[in-house]
C-alpha cells in the first residue's frame, strides 16, 4: 500500500493514496446515481441504498488509507476511538430512526440535518488553528463552513422543535431587524478574520465569538416562521448542510465531499423552489413570515358552524355515491390513518366510490400524506392528486375533511386579501355535503378563518379525528 | 483582482467540480413527483452526511495519547456525522419501504 507509484506536481503518490482517490470516486458516482434513482418512484429505494453504499465505502476507505501531509496513517488506537464513535452514531441513528412514528418524520429529518450541521461546524473549527492566514481562499471556506454548519445546526434544532411543538413561534416585527443586524455582523467579523494578518491563535477568540453569532442567528432566523412553512426551511436548512460538507471538502481537498455537499446543496435548493411553488409562495415570503396573524375582519358574518350526530353522518355516507376523503395533518396527528382505511374500506364493501384527494402540502411536508396513508395500506389508485380531483368535486355526494383546513380554505379563491390568497386548494366547498372532522373550533395552522366549517352544506363533528373515525365505523356497521 | 485569479488557479479543480455538481444537482431533481419529496429530501440529507469523512480524517490524525479539546470535539463531529448518515438512510428507506408494500 505504501509503494510508490510516481510523482505528480513535485509529490509523491502511493497505491494507497491512488485507491483512496478511486474510492472517493466511486462514492461520488453512486451518491449521483442513488440521487437520480430517488426521484423515481420505482427505483427510489435502490437509490437511497446506492448512496447508501458510497458513504459506507468512503467511510471505509479513508480509514483504512488515509495518509496526513507528512504521509502518517491512521493510528490503531485512534481506528478504534473512530469505530467507538461511529458504532455510538449508528446505534442511535438507527434505533431512533427505526421506533420514531410516521408522523413525526418532519421533525426527524430536521433533527438529522442538525447533526450534519453541527459536524460540519465542529470540523471547521477544529480546522482552523491549522489554517495558513497567508491563503485567504482556504481560510474563507474554513469561515463559511462555521458559519453555515452553525446556523444549519441552531436552526434545523429550532424547526425541529416547533414541528414538536416544544417551541412556539415569535412573530415580531423587530425580529427581522435583529437578524439583518446579526447577518451584518457575523460577515463583518468573518471579513475581520480574513484580514486581521494575525494567527489563529490571537484569533481564538474571534473563531468561537463567530460560531455563537451564528448559532444565534441560525435560531432567530428560523423563530419567526410560521409552521406551515417549517417544510420550505427545513428543505433550505438542508441544502445549507451540504454546502457546509463542501466546504469542509475543500479544506481537505477532497473530491467526494465537494461532490457530494454541492449535490445536496443545489437539490435541497431547487427543492425548496419546487415546495414553495406547490404553496404559490415566493421563498422572500416564507422567510419574512407573512403568515398567520390576519385579522379574520369577517369574524362577525361567518355565521354559526352546523353539527352532526353519528346516526345522521353514518346514513348520509352509507348512501352515497361518491366519496372524497380530504385528510390534513389531523389525522396524521391522531394516527388516525388506519381506522380512516377501515373506514374506507366498509364504504367500498356498501359500493360506495371513496377516493382521498391529496393536496401536495398536506402533512407537515410534501408527500408527507402520501407515506402516512401508505403505512395503513391504502392502495396508490385510491390517492388522487389535487388537480385531478377538483373538476370531480361537484359530483362528489359527500366530502370528509379530517383534521384538514387551510388546504380546503376556499378564501385563498374567494378573498384576495387573505394571507393564503392564490394558494391552490381541493375545492371542497363545491362538493355537495361537506363533513368536516375538528378537533375544537379553533383555527387551522395558518392562523385564519376558514369559511368553509360555516358553509351551509358542512356540517361538523368535533372531537379527537381517530375515536371519532372509531364511532363513525362502528354507527356504519350497525346500519 | 489578482488575489482572486490566484484563488481560483489554485482551486481550479475545485471550482469546476462545483459548478457541475450545481448543474447536476438540479438535474437529477426536477421533475420529481410530490410525493417523494419528503423521501428524497431525506436522503438528500443523508448524503450532506458526508462531512463524517472530515470528522473520520480529524480524529485520526489528532492525538490520543492524552484527552485534548482537539480529540473530544473531533469525537462528536464524527458520532453526529454518523447519526446524520445511518439516521438518514434508514429513516428514507423506511418511508419508501412503504411505497414498496403496497405496490404488490
Amino acid at each position: 500500500m505504501d509503494k510508490i507509484l510516481g510523482t505528480f506536481n513535485g509529490v509523491e503518490f502511493t497505491v494507497g493514496g491512488t485507491l483512496l482517490e478511486l474510492s472517493y470516486l466511486v462514492a461520488a458516482l453512486l451518491f449521483v446515481v442513488g440521487l437520480k434513482l430517488l426521484s423515481h418512484p420505482e427505483s427510489a429505494r435502490r437509490g437511497n441504498f446506492y448512496a447508501g453504499a458510497g458513504m459506507v465505502l468512503a467511510m471505509l476507505t479513508t480509514i483504512l488509507l488515509h495518509k496526513n501531509a507528512d504521509g502518517g496513517g491512521i493510528q490503531p488506537a485512534n481506528v478504534w476511538i473512530i469505530l467507538a464513535a461511529i458504532g455510538v452514531g449508528s446505534a442511535i441513528g438507527w434505533i431512533i430512526a427505526r421506533k420514531v412514528k410516521m408522523t413525526a418524520m418532519p421533525q426527524l429529518v430536521s433533527f438529522y440535518n442538525a447533526t450534519g450541521g453541527a459536524a460540519s461546524a465542529l470540523v471547521a473549527l477544529l480546522e482552523f488553528p491549522n489554517a495558513d492566514m497567508s491563503n485567504w481562499g482556504s481560510v474563507l471556506v474554513t469561515l463559511l463552513g462555521l458559519i453555515i454548519g452553525a446556523i444549519a445546526f441552531s436552526g434545523s434544532m429550532v424547526a425541529y422543535g416547533k414541528l414538536d411543538g416544544k417551541v412556539n413561534d415569535i412573530r415580531a416585527g423587530y425580529l427581522s431587524y435583529i437578524n439583518l443586524i446579526l447577518l451584518a455582523g457575523t460577515l463583518a467579523l468573518a471579513l475581520f478574520i480574513l484580514l486581521s494578518g494575525q494567527t489563529p491563535t490571537e484569533l481564538n477568540w474571534a473563531i468561537y465569538l463567530l460560531l455563537a453569532v451564528s448559532l444565534l442567528y441560525g435560531v432567530l432566523f428560523v423563530m419567526p416562521i410560521g409552521g406551515a412553512d417549517m417544510p420550505v426551511v427545513i428543505s433550505l436548512l438542508n441544502s445549507f448542510t451540504g454546502i457546509a460538507a463542501a466546504m469542509a471538502g475543500f479544506i481537505y481537498n477532497n473530491q467526494a465531499m465537494i461532490l457530494g455537499g454541492i449535490l445536496v446543496g443545489a437539490a435541497g435548493s431547487i427543492l425548496t423552489l419546487l415546495m414553495c411553488k406547490a404553496m404559490n409562495r415566493s421563498l422572500l415570503n416564507v422567510i419574512i413570515g407573512a403568515f398567520g396573524g390576519g385579522d379574520a375582519a369577517t369574524q362577525g358574518e361567518q355565521g354559526t358552524m352546523k353539527e352532526i350526530t353519528m346516526s345522521d353522518a353514518s346514513v348520509l355516507l352509507a348512501y352515497s355515491r361518491n366519496v372524497v376523503i380530504i385528510p390534513g395533518y389531523g389525522l396524521a396527528v391522531a394516527q388516525a390513518q388506519h381506522v380512516c382505511h377501515e373506514l374506507d374500506e366498509l364504504l367500498v364493501s356498501k359500493g360506495v366510490n371513496v377516493r382521498y384527494a391529496i393536496h401536495p402540502v398536506a402533512g407537515r411536508m410534501p408527500g408527507h400524506m402520501n407515506v402516512l396513508l401508505a403505512e395503513a395500506d391504502v392502495p396508490y389508485d385510491q390517492l388522487v392528486e389535487m388537480a385531478d380531483i377538483n373538476p370531480d368535486m361537484p359530483s362528489t355526494d359527500v366530502c370528509i375533511v379530517i383534521g384538514a383546513n387551510d388546504v380546503v380554505n376556499p378564501a385563498a379563491i374567494n378573498d384576495p386579501s387573505s394571507p393564503i390568497a392564490g394558494m391552490p386548494i381541493i375545492k371542497a366547498h363545491e362538493s355537495k355535503n361537506i363533513i368536516v372532522m375538528k378537533r375544537g373550533r379553533g383555527k387551522g395552522y395558518a392562523g385564519i378563518e376558514n369559511s368553509l366549517f360555516f358553509d351551509d352544506k358542512t356540517r361538523l363533528l368535533f372531537g379527537d379525528a381517530k375515536s371519532t373515525l372509531q364511532k363513525l365505523v362502528n354507527e356504519i356497521k350497525d346500519l | 483582482m489578482e488575489e482572486i485569479l490566484i484563488f481560483f488557479y489554485t482551486y481550479k479543480e475545485a471550482i469546476f467540480i462545483i459548478a457541475l455538481s450545481i448543474f447536476l444537482g438540479i438535474e437529477v431533481i426536477s421533475n420529481v413527483p410530490a410525493v417523494l419529496h419528503t423521501p428524497l429530501m431525506s436522503g438528500a440529507n443523508a448524503i450532506s452526511g458526508v462531512i463524517i469523512i472530515g470528522g473520520i480524517i480529524l480524529v485520526g490524525h489528532a492525538d490520543a495519547s492524552r484527552i485534548n479539546t482537539e480529540l473530544i470535539l473531533g469525537i462528536f463531529a464524527v458520532i453526529f456525522g454518523t447519526l446524520n448518515v445511518v439516521g438518514g438512510f434508514v429513516v428514507t428507506d423506511r418511508m419508501l419501504e412503504m411505497f414498496k408494500k403496497k405496490k404488490k
